[in-house]
């Protein structure tokens, strides 16, 4: 079991890429370091369980990346998913340290592939971690155990002791029982607050007990609150979070990404009132799917249906559970508890506003409807071939963008804009910094590498300067 | 007699089916080996289908720790351990008569050693019938072994249970290729396949190896395996060099120490003891959780069958010269013929239906790398 009571160079909060990426950074720069994981060993790792790939610059094709993605590319992608809401400073460090982050990676063992199977659209941007993020955070733990790191698994802290901007002691509970960990400095990688009900609905309202966490229950944000009430910076809004639509009959936690439904563009999408809401073939799936979790958090109940007929069954990813079937749409609505006559209107109407154009599901088609609000403007085609089927929609929650402000050294800034001495924070807790709204794919996983080894750098550097400052004392 | 996918479903075929749903649903893992991207051409999953990627799978569990489903996850998925145990019926279902199969799979061990040391004791009696007084003699120069168990009683028994072994894996082997519908006399699928199987590619990983004994990657496995299978093929080689010897040029073993069937024998015999001794210790510290408890007796039978075979042969070799010989002799053509006899009830039929599937694998593959499931 892990010894908690000596005193450290290094406290990592967190057990995900970005603390391990602190950890191992800060242990191979000859710190002292304990990494306080909330999760029992079985469950570590919080959000990167379920990533499989990071955004990364490069000039040339790799064995893994086709093409180039280079530096203003990467920027100019960054800066229109976010309309501009980003640190400027700080989203040059990380997308101009992606390139070496990867290769750090790889040096550690991780091992990368091409782009998965029905992600074609990241063969040039994003390598995919073989295995994904648990055979990753394998990887990570294992450097981990081997650089000596002390490992506090089932770990949590609550409660920071922090005085004149100086962080002390961390108090919490390990394995059930009370624990103070002390060390020289800081570094909080422990996520978000996604799966906190309670604080999502502060910012949703009741609609978010309906919502559905795509990751670890273990992200309740403690430590995030904790900062903040000893006067961190924030930044980033509360109420903005990256949600997708994923299958309503998904567990509440944790069932990462197979319950995503791929379907929609070929579907038409129908509220708990069997009325349509938004255009369901505005663009291209991959380019859509992050904006229906906040669509379909939205409509009453939180709760829609994506209804396909036989023609486009299999145009779309294999799902976790298999659809509603009827062989007549009345039949469907009944099983779906929807109004039938209804349902049987809405599907009517927009039957009858599609205009003849050649389907392809593999361009933007232009099938459009005609006179129908809302419009679907790509990939229109009448539900007319039984069987009907239909997948149940809720919000998924990927993750929250509420975070600290951090400097280009990862040091946490108070809300005057002073850095805290000794207390670093990477990942998802500070990844608003520079995704401060939208979503690039892979960027999390850029972030969280990049500020990770920054903040591993300097809290192990930050460690050494107290010790020659208490002997020269 | 019903064919195998005629009956009804097994609990191992539902689970394994559950279980590449949620796969094909995320994916992560097609980089690993060539199950997912077989998978991955498939939307549904018969009995069938199962059975094909259940054999394609080699148990590297590479994917098990990588499993973010894995338990304590509700969705508990073990792919290793799924796919294992729908092997497990492979290996029943599709076996040539179908009934001996239930023999090794259970008992095994004892199964095997019961057969062997009862065709050795068959032998005794036959050697003791013919000469009694030759069996504890010194015998040395050619035709000394059929002065202990006479060439009849040597060559028919072992003649006729090779053939019937080969037959009844020829038998299992169409069975199995009868799941797909593609021609099995495609050139370029068996030079892969035969590639895959020389290299044992998939539990290699492209370099690290295989997630086994345990979550670190390793090759150990992989090296004990191609011990075990080549030192296999030259112990074979040598039994068919020294076959020609006696049949087509009447040179009548025991062969010189540096002769081909002995230095082949020899050879094999050490790659077999090294290799299943290796297996064998792996097994004992292997973790539990993504293998299958259900094929452990029968693959202890058959590491253990082997090893015999291996160990009484050398010590044959060694104590050829002496009054022990014809004991020894006895005892070895017991393992030998045993391990034959039990051939296509043993895990040895793993090679067989695994041959299959990387050939129809290789089909597949070049015939559709565009018509993935997407």
């Amino acid at each position: 079991m892990a010894n908690l009571d000596c005193d450290y160079d290094v406290l990592v909060v967190g057990g995900g890429n970005a603390a391990l990426c602190a950890a191992i950074s800060a242990a191979e720069d000859g710190a002292s370091v304990l990494v306080a994981e909330s999760a029992p060993r079985e469950e570590r790792g919080g959000n990167s369980r379920h990533v499989r790939n990071l955004r990364v610059m490069h000039d040339q094709p790799t064995q893994e990346l086709t093409d180039s993605y280079g530096e203003e590319e990467y920027w100019d992608d960054l800066m229109r998913v976010t309309s501009g809401e980003t640190d400027k400073d700080l989203a040059r460090i990380t997308i101009r340290k992606s390139e070496e982050a990867a290769r750090w990676m790889a040096a550690r063992g991780v091992r990368f592939q091409a782009s998965l199977g029905g992600t074609l659209s990241l063969s040039r941007t994003n390598p995919f971690f073989l295995g994904g993020g648990k055979a990753l955070l394998n990887t990570w733990y294992e450097n981990a155990e081997r650089l000596g790191v002390t490992l506090a698994y089932h770990t949590e802290i609550t409660e920071l002791d922090i005085r004149d901007g100086h962080f002390i002691a961390a108090r919490g509970s390990s394995r059930g029982a009370p624990c103070t960990l002390r060390a020289k400095s800081l570094i909080l990688a422990s996520g978000g607050f996604e799966s906190n009900i309670d604080w999502l609905k502060e910012a949703w309202g009741a609609s978010a007990e309906n919502f559905i966490i795509r990751g670890t229950p273990y992200n309740r944000g403690k430590l995030l609150r904790e900062m903040l009430d000893h006067d961190a910076q924030a930044i980033g809004k509360p109420n903005q979070c990256h949600a997708v639509a994923v299958d309503a009959r998904a567990p509440k936690y944790d069932a990462g990404i197979v319950t995503r439904v791929d379907c929609v563009p070929f579907s038409i999408v129908v509220n708990r009132e069997a009325e349509r809401f938004y255009d369901e073939g505005e663009d291209f799936w991959p380019k859509r799917y992050a904006i229906w979790g906040r669509l379909v958090a939205q409509q009453p109940d939180q709760i829609a249906y994506a209804l396909i007929d036989a023609k486009s069954s299999e145009l779309f990813m294999p799902t976790l559970f298999p659809p509603e079937q009827a062989d007549s749409i009345e039949e469907l609505a009944d099983k779906l508890q929807l109004d039938p006559l209804k349902l049987r209107e809405t599907v009517g109407a927009f039957n009858r506003s599609i205009k003849g154009a050649a389907f392809d599901p593999a361009v933007l088609d232009n099938c459009t409807t005609s006179g129908l609000t809302p419009a679907k403007t790509h990939w229109a085609r009448p539900l007319d071939s039984p069987p009907y089927f239909a997948y149940p929609l809720r919000p998924g929650i990927t993750f929250t963008y509420l975070g600290v402000k951090v400097n280009a050294m990862a040091r946490v800034l108070n809300s005057g804009g002073t850095a805290f001495g000794n207390i670093f924070a990477a990942g998802e807790i500070m990844a608003g910094n520079i995704l401060g709204k939208g979503y690039l794919a892979g960027i999390g996983m850029t972030i969280g590498t990049v500020f990770g080894r920054i903040a591993g750098a300097n809290a192990a550097a930050c460690a050494k300067t107290t010790v020659v400052n208490n002997r020269t004392q | 007699m019903t064919h195998p996918l005629q009956q009804a479903e097994t609990t191992a075929i539902r689970e394994a089916r559950r279980v590449m749903e949620v796969c094909n649903a995320c994916r992560y893992c097609e980089g690993y080996c060539a199950v997912f991207p077989a998978m991955e051409l498939r939307r549904r999953f018969s009995g069938g289908d199962l059975h094909y990627l259940a054999n394609l799978c080699h148990s590297c569990r590479s994917c098990y720790y990588a499993c973010q489903y894995a338990a304590p996850h509700p969705f508990d998925l073990n792919p290793p351990r799924a796919l294992a145990d729908v092997r497990a019926e492979t290996y029943q279902q599709f076996a040539w008569p179908a009934g001996f199969a239930r023999l090794l799979s259970r008992n095994g061990v004892v199964v095997s050693l019961v057969t062997s040391l009862s065709i050795a004791l068959l032998l005794l009696l036959a050697a003791l019938l013919v000469s009694p007084q030759n069996l504890l003699g010194i015998h040395t120069g050619s035709g000394a072994f059929y002065a202990v168990v006479p060439y009849q009683a040597m060559v028919y028994p072992a003649a006729a249970i090779l053939l019937f072994g080969i037959a009844a894996m020829v038998i299992g082997f169409r069975r199995f290729w009868a799941l797909s519908d593609h021609s099995l006399f495609t050139r370029h699928a068996w030079i892969q396949a035969l590639k895959d199987v020389a290299t044992l590619r998939y539990l290699g990983n492209d370099g690290p190896g295989c997630s086994y004994p345990d979550m670190a990657f390793s090759n150990t496995r992989r090296y004990f395996h191609q011990w075990v299978m080549y030192g296999f093929i030259l112990c074979f080689a040598a039994t068919a060099v020294a076959t020609l010897y006696d049949h087509l040029f009447h040179w009548q073993a025991p062969y010189d120490y540096l002769s081909i069937p002995v230095v082949l024998g020899t050879l094999g015999g050490i790659g077999l003891m090294i290799g299943c001794g290796g297996l064998f210790w792996l097994k004992f510290i292997a973790d539990p959780v993504p293998g299958a408890p259900g094929m452990l007796g029968m693959d202890v039978a058959f590491i253990l069958l082997l090893f015999a075979v291996a160990l009484s042969g050398l010590i044959l070799l060694a104590l050829r010269e002496t009054s022990a010989m014809g004991l020894l002799l006895v005892v070895h053509l017991g393992f030998v013929l045993g391990f034959f006899l039990l051939l296509p009830y043993s895990k040895f039929v793993h090679a067989v239906y695994r041959l299959a599937a990387l050939i129809r694998y290789a089909i597949e593959q070049r015939k559709a790398p565009e018509a993935r499931a997407e």
